[in-house]
C-alpha cells in the first residue's frame, strides 16, 4: 500500500506540476489567469492523435508537430484575445473559460465522445516493491526532469529569461527600459502552450483522450498554483507533490475515495487560501488599489 | 373621478410612454404573462418556464459580479443547494413546495454566507478561484453519500409544483417579476430610501475608499452574497419543483457558465441586461435543439457570441440600445425619448453636443 501511494504521488506529481509550471508562468508574467491551459493541453493531444491516425505520421515526429502546433495556437490566442482585455481580471478568466469550451465543442463535434488512446512510447512495466510501474510512467518522470532542467536554464541562464523574471517582477519598469512588454507577454504564452503540448506528449499515453478532460486536471491545476503561491514556479513543484500525495492517499486508503479526491484538494486549497492568501512560496502580495 | 382619471393618465404618460426602457419593460412582461394565452404547446411553455428560472438566477450572479465587483465562478452551490434542499425536504419528509422553497433559499443564504466569510478577505482572481471550489467539492460530497442523495441518478419523484403546466408557468412569473423587482430596488444606486445599492457600487468601484468613507465593507459584502444566495436558491427551488428531479448537474460550472453568459451578454450591473439576455439567447439556443444539424453546434455559437462580446460590446447589448432609445436631459437628468429637440421638464436643448461638434 505505501509503495502504492509513493508512485502514484510521484506519477500524479509529475502531470500536476508540468500542467501547473505552464500555467504559473503566464499568470507571473502577464497576469493571465488563463483557464483555458489545460484546454491546450487537451488540444494537443487530439494533434497527437490526428497526426498519429490520420496523417500516419511516426510517434516522435507528430509529438514534435502537436507541440508546435499548440504552441502557435496559444500565440494566437494571446494576440486575437488576452491581449486586448488582459487589464481585466474577471474579463480574462471568463473569456478564458469561453475559449476551454469552444475547444472542447470544436473536438466533440470534430471527434465525437467516445474515449481514444494513443499508444505509449515503450510498452512493458516492471515491478518496483509491489507495484507495477510502466516504463511510460519512468518516461514521464525522466522527461519531468529533463523539463524542470530546461525550464531552470531558460529562466535564470539566458537573456530570454532575465526578461521574463523582470516582466513578471515589475512591467511598467521594464517597459520604460525600452523592452516590448506585450511580445514579451505573447513569447511567454508560447512557452506556456509549449508546456502545455509537453504535457500531453507524455501524460495522455497514460491517461484516454477525450473532449471533457480539460475539466478535472484544471481544477487541481488551480488548487495547485493556490497552494504554491500564484506566479511561483517552484510553489507550483512542490504544490504539485503534496496535493498529488493528498489525493492519491485518500483514493487508495477510503473506500468510495476518488470522489473526494478533487474535494480534498479544493478544500487544501481555500484553507491555505484563508489562512495565508500568498501561497506556500509566494510573495505577500500588498492591499493595492484597482 | 374625473380628477383621478386624469391623474392616472398623467401619471401614464409621464412616467411610462414618455420613458423608452420602462415601456419595453412593462410590454415584455404583458407579453409574457399572455403566452399561456396563446399557446398552450407544453415545449414552448417548458421552455419559457426555464428562461424564467434562470432569469432569476443569472439577475442574482448580476447583483454579485455586477454591482458588488465579487466575481462568483461557482454561483452555481446556491442553486445546487436550494434545489437538492426542496427536493429531499419533498420527498423525504414530503413537505408541500411553498414550504420547502423558502426553506432552500434560505439554506442557499446560509451556504452564502458561509462561502462569503473567505470571499472577505480575498479579491480578484483568488475569491473567483475559491468561489470555483465550492460547488465542485460539494458535488464530490453529494456523490460520497450517494445512498442519501441519489449520486449520479440524483433526487426523483420531487412533488410538482401546481397541477397543470399553466398554473405552475404563473406561479414561476409570477415569483421572477417579484425577485426582480426586490434585486432592481436593492441594487438601485439613485435610491433615496435605501443606501445598499450606492454603498456596494462605491465597494465595486474601489473598496479602499469606501472602507476610508466609513462604511463596514465586510457587512455590505456578506448582505451581497446573502441577497444573491437567497434569489440564487428561490431560482433553485424553482427548478426543483418545476423538473422534480435534481442531480449533480445543479451544481455545475456550465451552469455558472450560463449565468454569466447571458448576463455579459445583455449588459453586467443592470438587472434587466440579465433578464433580457436569458430571454433572448436561451430559446433561440432551445429552438436550434429541434433542429439536429445544427444542434451539436450551439455551445460553439454560444462560446463565439460570449468571447465577441467581451472583445467588442463589453457593456452589453442592453446599454448599447439604450444609448439609442433614450437620452438624458444634460441640465435636469430626466430620460427623454430620442426624437424629442428640447426635455419635456425643462425645454433644455437635447442635442447640445451634437449640434457643438458638427460646428465648424
Amino acid at each position: 500500500m505505501i509503495s502504492a501511494i509513493v508512485v502514484n504521488t510521484i506519477v500524479a506529481g509529475v502531470i500536476y506540476a508540468t500542467l501547473a509550471i505552464g500555467f504559473s508562468l503566464i499568470f507571473g508574467v502577464a497576469k493571465i489567469l488563463n483557464m483555458a491551459h489545460t484546454a491546450f493541453y487537451m488540444v494537443a493531444g487530439f494533434f497527437i492523435y490526428t497526426g498519429l491516425k490520420m496523417g500516419g505520421l511516426p510517434l516522435w515526429l507528430a509529438d514534435v508537430v502537436a507541440i508546435v502546433l499548440t504552441t502557435l495556437l496559444a500565440m494566437l490566442c494571446y494576440l486575437i484575445v488576452f491581449d486586448r482585455v488582459k487589464v481585466q481580471a474577471s474579463a480574462v478568466m471568463i473569456i478564458s473559460i469561453a475559449m476551454a469550451m469552444l475547444f472542447q465543442e470544436i473536438l466533440l463535434a470534430k471527434f465525437g465522445a467516445e474515449h481514444r488512446q494513443i499508444r505509449p512510447f515503450f510498452s512493458g512495466y516492471i515491478q518496483l516493491a509491489g507495484t507495477r510501474v510502466t516504463y511510460q510512467h519512468v518516461f514521464a518522470f525522466c522527461s519531468f526532469l529533463v523539463l524542470m532542467a530546461g525550464i531552470w536554464f531558460l529562466l535564470l541562464e539566458t537573456k530570454l529569461g532575465k526578461i521574463i523574471r523582470a516582466v513578471s517582477e515589475d512591467p511598467e519598469v521594464v517597459n520604460l527600459v525600452g523592452i516590448n512588454v506585450s511580445r514579451i507577454c505573447l513569447i511567454a504564452m508560447g512557452i506556456s502552450g509549449a508546456l502545455a503540448g509537453y504535457a500531453a506528449v507524455f501524460v495522455i499515453p497514460l491517461i484516454t483522450l477525450h473532449s471533457m478532460m480539460w475539466v478535472s486536471p484544471l481544477v487541481t491545476i488551480l488548487a495547485v498554483v493556490v497552494l504554491g503561491g500564484l506566479g511561483s514556479i517552484r510553489g507550483s513543484i512542490v504544490g504539485a507533490f503534496i496535493l498529488a500525495f493528498a489525493e492519491t492517499s485518500v483514493s487508495l486508503l477510503i473506500p468510495m475515495g476518488s470522489f473526494l479526491a478533487g474535494a480534498v484538494s479544493l478544500s487544501i486549497m481555500i484553507v491555505v487560501l484563508v489562512i495565508r492568501p500568498e501561497g506556500l512560496l509566494g510573495v505577500v502580495f500588498e492591499e493595492e488599489r484597482l | 373621478m374625473r380628477g383621478y382619471l386624469y391623474w392616472i393618465r398623467q401619471v401614464i404618460l409621464r412616467e411610462f410612454i414618455a420613458i423608452p426602457g420602462r415601456m419595453i419593460a412593462i410590454l415584455f412582461f404583458i407579453a409574457l404573462f399572455l403566452i399561456p394565452v396563446f399557446t398552450s404547446n407544453p415545449y414552448i411553455l417548458r421552455i419559457f418556464t426555464l428562461a424564467a428560472i434562470l432569469a432569476v438566477f443569472s439577475a442574482s450572479w448580476d447583483v454579485l459580479d455586477g454591482f458588488t465587483g465579487q466575481t462568483n465562478l461557482g454561483h452555481a452551490l446556491f442553486f445546487g443547494v436550494s434545489a437538492y434542499t426542496v427536493a429531499l425536504l419533498n420527498v423525504n419528509l414530503a413537505w408541500p413546495p411553498h414550504v420547502t422553497i423558502p426553506l432552500g433559499a434560505m439554506a442557499a443564504v446560509l451556504v452564502g454566507l458561509i462561502a462569503g466569510i473567505p470571499a472577505l478577505r480575498l479579491r480578484g482572481f483568488y475569491l473567483a478561484l475559491v468561489t470555483l471550489a465550492f460547488p465542485i467539492i460539494l458535488t464530490g460530497i453529494i456523490l460520497f453519500f450517494a445512498d442519501f442523495t441519489g449520486g449520479e441518478q440524483g433526487v426523483t419523484g420531487v412533488q410538482r409544483l401546481a397541477v397543470s403546466r399553466t398554473t405552475s408557468y404563473y406561479v414561476i412569473v409570477l415569483s421572477m417579476v417579484f425577485s426582480l423587482f426586490v434585486m432592481y430596488k436593492f441594487t438601485n444606486a439613485g435610491s433615496k430610501w435605501l443606501r445598499v445599492g450606492i454603498i456596494l457600487h462605491a465597494i465595486r468601484e474601489d473598496e479602499i475608499a469606501a472602507r476610508a468613507s466609513g462604511i463596514n465593507t465586510m457587512v455590505y459584502k456578506l448582505i451581497a452574497f446573502a441577497v444573491s444566495g437567497f434569489f440564487a436558491g428561490v431560482a433553485g427551488g424553482l427548478y426543483a419543483v418545476f423538473m422534480r428531479t435534481v442531480g449533480p448537474s445543479t451544481l455545475e460550472l456550465a451552469l455558472t457558465f450560463q449565468a454569466i453568459l447571458y448576463t455579459i451578454f445583455g449588459g453586467v450591473g443592470t438587472i434587466y441586461g440579465a433578464v433580457a439576455g436569458v430571454y433572448l439567447l436561451y430559446p433561440m439556443i432551445e429552438f436550434m435543439n429541434l433542429y439536429p444539424s445544427i444542434a451539436e453546434y450551439r455551445f460553439i455559437l454560444f462560446a463565439l457570441i460570449l468571447i465577441f462580446i467581451l472583445l467588442f460590446m463589453p457593456e452589453g447589448m442592453t446599454r448599447w440600445v439604450r444609448d439609442k432609445i433614450e437620452i438624458t436631459c444634460p441640465r435636469c437628468k430626466v430620460i427623454n425619448v430620442p426624437w424629442r429637440k428640447t426635455c419635456r421638464i425643462c425645454r433644455a436643448q437635447l442635442h447640445l453636443v451634437q449640434t457643438e461638434r458638427s460646428a465648424p
